[in-house]
């Protein structure tokens, strides 16, 4: 290739201003969304500045963010899952209930715990495409029996509806480090979570931008029998996805049980919203292919301003879902919006 | 000489329904092999038993004068054959430099630092693309924002960058204007002058006269003739493409049938406006108006 051609390319290239650059991207809406309810918040609520607050929201945001990407990556895959918000709790329960049975060191549960979500994954994914069905029943079947897998097992083996506290057995001490533990920096006191949240945005930005498999989520979500066509593993990549949010599944779960060291069964449910409203409002698309990581950790960051913030502005948080609500319409607006002039930048 | 790919009396059956039946061709290098057939012709099933999509289930399938049964399109995609469906050729989503190598990403680096070379992805694109003739302002722009011959140009210069031997066309002007049909008819016989050897699959007998060496005609999921450009002329390929003995009849059903002017009984009063009426001059832009 002659250089003379690619410099008058690039040459060209130029005149697409940065704006134009920056409106082709996923997050921009979730962006704009995210510094209005910072600015917004930090008018009504005095006390949203302060360091602690921060780190408050800060947690709260990567409780939800941790899930946000991986199920963010499975909808540009093209595909939803409904078990995760329950999926996190039966990570929890077999870890804690494993180690307390078997009288184990409690590191034994959370890798049976591990390998346990992940074959729950793997279920979700090999269940979709082998069936064909659409991913949005498969998953709701497996969100139904693992709520009533939660709830029968933990009464059967615990006879209560939470299980027994692990806080005393070998090995919690060091989980809890990995998995719950605080860390003080600059004098503002921080949750774990929010590195194992930062990690995992790294890690699938990566993943989604600069390799081969990120190609083929992007791919299989954007096209599914076009990327068949020219051999991308489609139902290795689609069960793939469901086993990493599976992976994020465990991380949170194993986070739920270190943090109290005790874990109800029927917590969970309803979570699974959350976490693809993080999702949406970070600019993936319901359809598939098109979307990112970061945005969906903008997302979370965006929802864990919203639920702490309305209470340092000292509001009923009953009115928190609607605010939510009233976000993710707001967000989906935005983006739509957004794509269409970044289509038309031809 | 060997040919490419040889199917000999291939049969396809879904059920028991037959979609294919003693079906023959023969894809020389250098040569340009037109499927042509109404809808239902049982082009699409031919296609997809060469692209490996589906099994053949009686007759024989030669690739390079190997007898063989492809698993699966990468198989065939790894044999030389790539295939660029109407349709799904791509990922509209995607950036065009993306799309180019979607399967067969060049990766740069080892272990967990392997990465994509988005470099040289995009530095080929830009200038694979430029020798088919498409001088692209941005590779990063989603490749739905091209127009349908553009998009065409890029899966067979995509093809054709990755060795494809033998490159298999579905209906490539379908959906295209009278101009952008005749760029990609210019794409197409560069690639045969390449060296690959190429079938196309259409059901318009001027563009595959324009560049066929060979044309086998299906009908109802049969071979109704195969012929070397010297034994046919573009009428005869019209005639028969359009159904031949039924379409003679036709002509003669509707010469025979009454006019619409008289309709239940009630004569209908000619419009004076008809011949400016916007729905039918539309129907005669259209070809021109999807480019």
């Amino acid at each position: 290739m002659s250089t003379a051609t690619t410099a008058r390319a690039d040459e060209r290239l130029v005149h697409r201003g940065v704006l134009r650059r920056m409106l082709g991207r996923p997050e921009l809406g979730a962006v704009v969304g995210a510094a209005a309810v910072f600015l917004f918040f930090s008018f009504v609520a005095d006390s949203f500045l302060r360091a602690s607050s921060l780190s408050t929201v800060l947690y709260a945001s990567s409780t939800i963010g941790i899930m946000a990407v991986p199920v963010a990556l499975l909808m540009i895959g093209g595909e939803f899952d409904l078990s995760t918000g329950v999926m996190v709790t039966t990570s929890a329960l077999v870890s804690s209930m494993f180690s307390y049975q078997m009288t184990a060191n409690v590191w034994v549960g959370v890798g049976v715990s591990l390998l346990t979500t992940l074959a729950i994954g793997f279920f979700n994914g090999f269940m979709l495409t082998r069936t064909k069905l659409p991913s949005f029943i498969i998953t709701l079947g497996t969100f139904l029996m693992l709520t009533g897998l939660n709830l029968g097992f933990t009464k059967l083996i615990s006879g209560t509806v939470s299980t027994k506290t692990i806080g005393d057995m070998e090995g919690f001490g060091s989980a809890h480090a990995v998995f719950a533990s605080h860390l003080t920096v600059g004098g503002v006191d921080l949750q774990v979570t929010i590195l194992w949240w930062f990690g995992l945005v790294a890690l699938a930005t990566w993943i989604l931008l600069r390799t081969r498999v990120g190609n083929w989520i992007f791919a299989v979500g954007g096209g599914s029998d076009a990327a068949r066509a020219v051999g991308v593993p489609v139902n290795k990549t689609k069960i793939g996805l469901y086993m990493a949010v599976a992976f994020c599944a465990w991380i949170s779960g194993q986070h739920l049980l270190m943090s109290y060291d005790v874990v109800q069964s029927g917590e969970g449910v309803g979570n699974e919203f959350l976490y693809i409203i993080a999702a949406v409002i970070g600019g993936c698309l319901m359809t598939g292919g098109y979307g990112s990581a970061i945005g969906s950790a903008v997302g979370a960051f965006i929802f864990g301003m919203t639920s702490k913030g309305i209470v340092y502005a000292q509001w009923n948080p009953d009115w928190f879902k609607f605010f939510l609500g009233a976000m993710l319409l707001l967000a989906t607006l935005l983006n739509a919006w957004v794509r269409k002039r970044a289509e038309a930048s031809k | 000489m060997t040919a490419l790919v040889k199917l000999t009396d291939v049969s396809k059956f879904y059920g028991n329904i037959r979609a294919l039946e003693g079906v023959s061709l023969e894809v020389h290098p250098g040569e340009i092999t037109c499927v042509l057939g109404d809808n239902g012709a049982g082009k699409s099933t031919l296609i997809k038993i060469i692209a490996g999509l589906h099994q053949h289930d009686t007759g024989t399938f030669e690739i390079d004068g190997e007898e063989t049964r492809l698993a699966s399109p990468r198989e065939a995609l790894d044999r030389g054959i790539a295939t660029v469906y109407q349709d799904l050729a791509v990922v509209p989503l995607m950036p065009v430099w993306r799309n180019f190598f979607l399967g067969s990403e060049p990766t740069t680096g080892a272990g967990p630092f392997k990465r994509l070379d988005v470099r040289k992805m995009r530095e080929t694109t830009r200038a694979e693309l430029l020798r088919m003739g498409i001088d692209l302002r941005d590779v990063d722009q989603p490749i739905g924002t091209l127009s349908g011959g553009e998009r065409q140009c890029v899966a067979i210069a995509r093809a054709v960058y990755f060795g494809a031997k033998v490159l298999v066309l579905d209906e490539p002007t379908a959906a295209l204007g009278v101009k952008q049909s005749g760029v990609v008819l210019k794409y197409v016989a560069a690639a045969r002058d390449a060296g690959l050897g190429v079938v196309l699959i259409t059901h318009n007998p001027h563009h595959a006269y324009l560049v066929g060496d060979r044309f086998v005609l299906l009908k109802r999921g049969a071979m109704a003739g195969s012929h070397p450009k010297s034994g046919i002329a573009l009428d005869e390929l019209t005639r028969q493409m359009a159904g031949g003995s039924e379409l003679d009849q036709l002509s003669h059903e509707l010469e025979r049938a009454p006019g619409p002017d008289v309709i239940g009984g009630r004569r209908i009063e000619p419009e004076p406006e008809e011949s400016d009426k916007p729905g039918k001059s539309e129907r005669v832009d259209e070809p021109e108006k999807d480019g």
